[in-house]
Formats: structure tokens, sequence, C-alpha cells
């Protein structure tokens, strides 16, 4: 052992000060946030300062006229004994699970088949985004046309097969597949974002493996989907959100003004129930609870969906 | 010391924020002492209501004019609750607003409209000429919220010739005989190939429970709007009855899927095609059905309980003036004259007027004003129309004298949220009618004590 301790490692350095931002730093930094300050007041009124204020608002029994009385955690228990959440939650889960996979599916589909369009993909590629075009409320409606199940062009078309189709509108069985199936009238996005991706794969990844003798199933398995999983997360990710928030559709062909005394318990979506309770029946207070239930779902999908991503996404440039 | 940027950003955004949190500050000594006589100020701003055609133009024409210097402003398009509640919260309602009647309770229980009890007086509102069920539906705490307008009731409509050949008339069908009902509609209904191809009777759920029920004895809701009746053995038995009606036709789903695929406005109707014996319908259909398919093999009688008496669900609109109006004598002036006599006249005379300029006959407007009801069919509804519209005047009219209404009440909305998800999950064949209605009967009376507590606590 030795006697003399042992050198210390050499101290490191201290800390320099921060500079201070040279004046021109400053204006520089002061004539962005100029520029960005409409951006941001907006966000902060609009956007950041309702999210909060509805936190605030689920703690309370308000009907949009009269203050808002604090009552603690009172909506948060009624909402753990309330049916109708329950009914709600089962109903957007199962739309969920059948409309994300389909739609993305059909995105995937349509998406391979415009980039072997050649010179007509740019008319097929606006053909497709047109109905994007379509107000959803058109959409309800156009539901309950298509699919109606006596004379629904659906039902037609099922017919000349021999199939008799079901009754799509009325049909608790049905409806979720009804409207799972009209989302694809607006798949013309999903298929644009997934075209361009399939755009940027590099040519010579598919003339190396045509060299190894790979088909074109084998192409797009094992060239086509990493290179584009990127796109396909991006567009499960946003579905996934855009279908735990199903509204419009839905309660313009089951709920709005041209059914307003039918409804049908299959299409009462969560959002649906939050809107019923909010705008309709003023609980406002109980609906913001309501929101921030669906918020806290859809934040752990999204969190589930990430982490399943890191082993199934490629992002071009990564390391592994 | 000059400010940062950052710091000037965060302070203004904060004081926004503040602005735009600043709800429910609204003194509520706004309904209070409302001087309705004094002079009107130089604005009225309404919302709620359109001029889509010339019972609405001619009137709002005449208010209009009716208040000289004044600068009206209409928001045009149906009444936003959101928008207008919101509007009140904020200290900065619309003048005067035109809604649902039977929304009128809510409002009035929350605040939301004041009492038109000084409007009436010092203007002179003759408010013996409107209808008592009219009136009664905007009446809360025996105070007069609402200045009833428009009036919608039910008469039979049905397809002669197809209770023709069935060997039935409308009388079979009018609701007085609930067997003839069921025979005539299995009689006439017809399945082509598994499909509905035509409906027998539509007894129109779920909409017209209300008026099952009356006719089984029963009315939905207690005259002083605080007992829920829903699970009545009356009322369970009314909805077996017409829920039977579409099970014996294949089930709702089948007569709903059916129904939806028709015309309903155009003249491929379902009574000018041959594809739906008969139904209870709101009066204002008889005249889509006398502009698209005059010739159509049309009966009508009014909806009849069991005694052979005619009966009716009314419904209809009514004028009120939100909290903090900018301007409630203009307001209460404007209301009058939408509402009075006169002015329904007038625009009685210039649909009379177009409907003969188009060789259509005139069968007559319903308001809550039973004067102007009754001078329109005596001066302007032709006592000689052919048939079978001479038949859909009488039946319309002897029905409007018989109608009833549910009473104001604070929880309108959940009340009938309960009663027709109830319905709603018998015709989705989810629930049996008794199961249905004693969970609406649960849901109803608990919306209903827990909106009279809160009245009677506010008003304390």
């Amino acid at each position: 052992m030795t006697s003399a301790a042992a050198a210390p490692a050499a101290a490191p350095a201290p800390p320099s000060r921060r500079r201070r931002a040279s004046p021109s730093a400053r204006r520089e930094r002061n004539a962005g946030l100029r520029f960005i300050s409409p951006w941001i007041v907006g966000f902060l009124v609009f956007t950041a300062w309702p999210i909060l204020y509805s936190a605030y608002l689920s703690l309370t029994d308000y009907d949009v006229l009269t203050d808002p009385t604090f009552v603690g955690t009172e909506n948060y228990e009624r909402m753990a004994t309330d049916p109708k959440v329950r009914l709600a939650l089962w109903n957007t889960l199962q739309y969920t699970i059948i409309q994300v996979p389909l739609y993305v599916v059909v995105a995937l589909a349509l998406a391979l088949l415009l980039n072997q369009a050649g010179r007509s993909a740019g008319f097929f590629r606006t053909a497709f985004f047109i109905p994007k075009m379509t107000p959803p409320v058109a959409v309800g409606v156009l539901l309950l046309l298509l699919f109606n199940g006596q004379y629904g062009l659906v039902n037609e078309v099922l017919g000349v097969f021999g199939i008799d189709g079901p009754s799509w509108t009325t049909d608790a069985a049905w409806i979720k597949p009804g409207l799972a199936l009209i989302s694809l009238w607006s798949v013309g996005s999903s298929v644009i974002i997934l075209l361009a991706a399939l755009r940027d794969v590099p040519a010579e990844l598919y003339d190396a493996a045509r060299v190894d003798g790979a088909g074109w199933w084998r192409r797009t398995r094992t060239v086509t989907l990493p290179m584009i999983s990127g796109a396909l997360f991006f567009v499960t990710v946003v579905n996934t959100i855009a279908a735990f928030q199903m509204f419009t559709e839905a309660y313009s062909a089951y709920f709005g003004a041209g059914n307003s005394t039918y409804s049908n318990d299959a299409a009462l979506f969560y959002v649906i129930y939050l809107f019923r309770e909010g705008f309709e029946q003023l609980h406002m207070g109980y609906a913001s609870a309501l929101a921030w239930l669906l918020f806290v779902v859809i934040m752990l999908v999204t969190a589930v969906q990430l982490v399943v991503s890191r082993r199934l996404v490629y992002y071009e440039g990564e390391q592994r | 010391m000059r400010r940062s940027l950052p710091s000037t950003v965060v302070a203004a955004t904060a004081a926004l924020a503040l602005a735009a949190c600043a709800q429910g500050t609204q003194a509520e000594d706004d309904a209070e002492g409302v001087d309705f006589a004094a002079d009107p100020g130089d604005r009225l701003s309404i919302m709620g209501f359109g001029t889509g055609d010339e019972i609405a133009q001619v009137r709002y024409d005449r208010a209009v004019e009716a208040l000289g210097d004044v600068d009206v402003r209409l928001a045009e398009g149906e009444l936003d609750i959101q928008a207008f509640l919101s509007a009140v919260a904020s200290g900065n309602p619309p003048d005067v607003v035109y809604a649902n009647r039977d929304q009128i309770g809510t409002f009035a229980s929350r605040g939301a409209i004041i009492p038109l009890d000084e409007c009436v007086e010092a203007h002179d509102v003759d408010v013996d000429a409107y209808r008592d069920a009219a009136l009664a539906q905007v009446t809360f705490d025996d105070q007069v919220f609402g200045i009833p307008e428009f009036n919608q009731i039910q008469v039979t409509m049905a397809n002669a010739d197809l209770l023709e050949a069935a060997g039935f008339t409308v009388e079979d069908v009018n609701g007085s005989d609930r067997e003839a009902i069921q025979a005539a509609s299995e009689a006439i209904a017809q399945d082509d190939g598994g499909r509905l191809s035509v409906i027998g009777y539509d007894s129109k759920l779920p909409e017209f429970l209300p008026l099952w029920a009356k006719t089984a004895g029963k009315e939905l809701l207690s005259q002083d709007g605080r007992t829920a009746q829903l699970d009545d053995p009356d009322v369970v038995e009314a909805l077996e009855f017409a829920v039977g009606i579409y099970d014996a036709q294949g089930g709702f789903p089948a007569v709903k899927t059916f129904r939806d695929s028709a015309d309903f406005f155009g003249a491929g109707n379902q009574f000018a095609s041959g594809a739906l014996g008969a139904m209870p319908m709101e009066q204002w259909y008889i005249n889509v059905l006398n502009e698209v398919s005059p010739d159509a093999p049309l009966a009508f009688d009014a909806f009849r309980g069991p005694d052979g008496e005619a009966i009716a669900y009314a419904t209809g609109s009514a004028w009120a003036i939100p909290r903090g109006s900018a301007n409630p004598q203009a307001a209460c002036a404007f209301a009058k004259t939408m509402t009075e006599t006169e002015s329904w006249l007038a625009a009685a005379e210039a649909r009379a007027a177009d409907r003969e300029q188009d060789g259509l006959v005139f069968t007559g407007v319903l308001t809550g004003n039973e004067e102007a009801d009754q001078r329109i069919r005596d001066e302007l509804v032709p006592s000689d129309a052919p048939q079978p519209w001479a038949d859909a005047i009488d039946a319309m009219y002897e029905a409007n004298d018989a109608a009833f209404t549910l009473p104001a009440n604070p929880a309108d909305a959940e009340f009938e949220t309960a009663w027709q998800d109830a319905v709603n999950r018998v015709l989705n064949g989810q629930q049996e009618p008794a199961e249905a209605l004693a969970q609406a009967q649960e849901e109803a009376q608990s919306a209903l004590d827990a909106a009279w507590a809160k009245w009677e606590e506010d008003a304390s």
C-alpha cells in the first residue's frame, strides 16, 4: 500500500460562466419571439388554458350558466359507476380494433397500387384524396344511404354475389363494422402519406433484392415495409387517436338532427356520450371529467404503441 | 423598469386567459326590475329564428316595422343551446331567442331567461288568446317565461287504396281501436322475398310514445313536472302495443330500414308509392303531401283515444327574453307582434295566396294563438276544399283543440333522453318494455330530483 494518496484525478475545469448573449443575439431572439408570439398567445389562450381549466372543471358541478361549484372527485366517482361510460368505452375500443387495422391495410394496399401506376399516379392520387374533402356530417348521411339494409348500394352489390347483406344501420352487431367501412371514404389522406414514403425507398435496395432472387411479396415484406415503417407507424398512431375520438359520422347518422329521436346504443361512442352530457344536458363538469379519462386512455394506448414501435419501426439512417 | 418581451407575452396571455374565463359573473339581479314599459333601445339581436318561408317572413317584416328605428339583427338558424347559454353566462346575450317550448322550463330554472309577466302587462299581450296547453308549457313556477309561437300536433294519415284493398277504413287505424290497427297492419304489410315492401302501420316510435301513453290513460310526467311516470303499467302497456306493431312486420329494424329508403319529402313518398298503410304524423306533413303528391290516394282522421275522442301531443316553439338582454322592451314588443292574431292572419294570407297561385289547397296554419287559428280557419281555409284535404283540415283542427303537453320542468333534456333511450333499447332488441321503462324511470326521476333540488336551493 502506498502511503502516498493517490493523486486525485485532474479536477475538471470549473464550468465557465454562461456568457451573456450579445446584444445582437438578444435582438434576434426577441425578434423571433415577436414573430411567433401570435402562435404562443393563441396556444396559451385557446389550447393550454382550456386544457388546464377543464381539469379544474372536472372537479366541479358546472352547468355553463352558474358559477362552477367545487365537488372534489365526485365526477370521477360517478364515472366509475356510470354504466354508459363502460358501454361507450367498450364501443369505442371495439370500433378502434376493427377500424384501425382495416384502414391502415387498405391505405397501404392503395398506396402500393398507386406506386405502380406510372404516369396516371397523379390522377389517381387526386381521385383518392377528393373524398377526404367531404364534410364528415355528409359522410354520416352517406352511411345511411349506402348501407341501408334493404335498398343500400352495398347490399345491392353483395346481392349480386348471392350474399344477403346485414342490416348495417340498425343491427347492433353491424353498426360498428359499417362505420369502420365508411371511414374508408377518407382513406385518401393516409394513402398520400404512405405513397410519399414508398417513393422514398431507394431503388437500389429493390435492385439488390431482385438480384438475390426476391419476388414481389419478399421485396414488399423485407424491403418496402421496413423502409416505410415510420410512415406506417405515424398513420397507425394518428388513426388510433382519431378512432378513439370518433364522433361526427356516428353522431350525424345515429344521434343528429336526422335522427332526433332514434338512436342505437351500439353507436354510443365515448365522445358522443361526452358531448351529450356536456352540450345537451349541460353537465359540463362531468363532461370535463369524461374528457380527462379519454385523454388518459389515449395517452396510455399511444405510449404502448411507442414502446412497441421501438422493435418494429425503422428510421432511415438509424443504427441498430 | 423596462419589461422584457417574454414577460410581456406572458402577462398579456394571462390577461387574455382571465378575460376568457370570466364566465358566470353576470349579476343575478339582471332578471329583476326590468321596466318593460320604458322606451326601447336602438338595437335588437335575435337568435334561433329563420325566415325560411312566407309565414315567418311576413310576421318578421311586420315586427321589425313595428319597432320603428330599432336596428334589428337576426342570426338565422336553429337555436344553438351552448352558444346561447355561453352568451348569457358571459353577459352578452341576444335580446330575444326563439326556442322549443320544452326547453323553456330548463332555461327558466337556471335563470337563463326572465319572467315575462311584466312584459305581458306592459305591452298588453293578450294571453287569453293563446292556447292553454301552449301557455302551460312555457309557465314555470307560476310565471310565464315564453310567448308561444307555432303549434305541432299529430293526425292519422293513411293510404286509402291500401286500406280499402285490405277491407279497412281510416277509422280503423285512427288509434281508437288497437285490435283494428293490428289487424289492418298485418293485412296491409307485404313482404317481397324476405324484404318488407309495404309497411302496414308505423306507430312512429320513439317520438310518439307520449301520445300512445296518453291514449292508454297516462302522461309520462306528472302535472307538477316533478314525478316521472315512465314505469306506470299503462305506459308499459302502450309501449308494448306500439312495439308489437313493428314486431308483427318483422321488427323495427326492418321497418326503419325500409322507411329510411323512402323519399319522405318528394313525389315518391311512402303514401304516393303505396309503401305505407297508415301512421300518426305531425300536421305539417299534410302540406308536404298536398304539394308533392296532391293526387295520392290519401285519407285523414284525427288521432283518437279508445273513447273515440281526438287527442294530440302538442309541441312547438316560443319567444323568450334572456337574462341580461340589453333591450328587453324591444324584445317584448317584437315577440308580441310576431305572435299576435293580425300577424298570423297576414302571414296566412300570404301563404293562401301562394297556394292558390300554385293551384294547391291552403290547409291552414297551427299556432299557439287560439284566436289566430280560428280566424285563419274561418277566413282563409277553404270551406269547400276537395277531399281528402277537407278531411285533413277537419282532423287537424279537431286534434289541435284536444292537444295536451308535458309540463315545464328543469330537467327536460335528461327526461327526454331517458324515455327515448328506453324506447330505443326496446326497438333495438336490447330490453323488454318493462325493464327499459323501469331503468328510464330511475334515470329520469333522479335527474328531475336533482334539478328541482338545485332550483329550490338557488331560489332560496
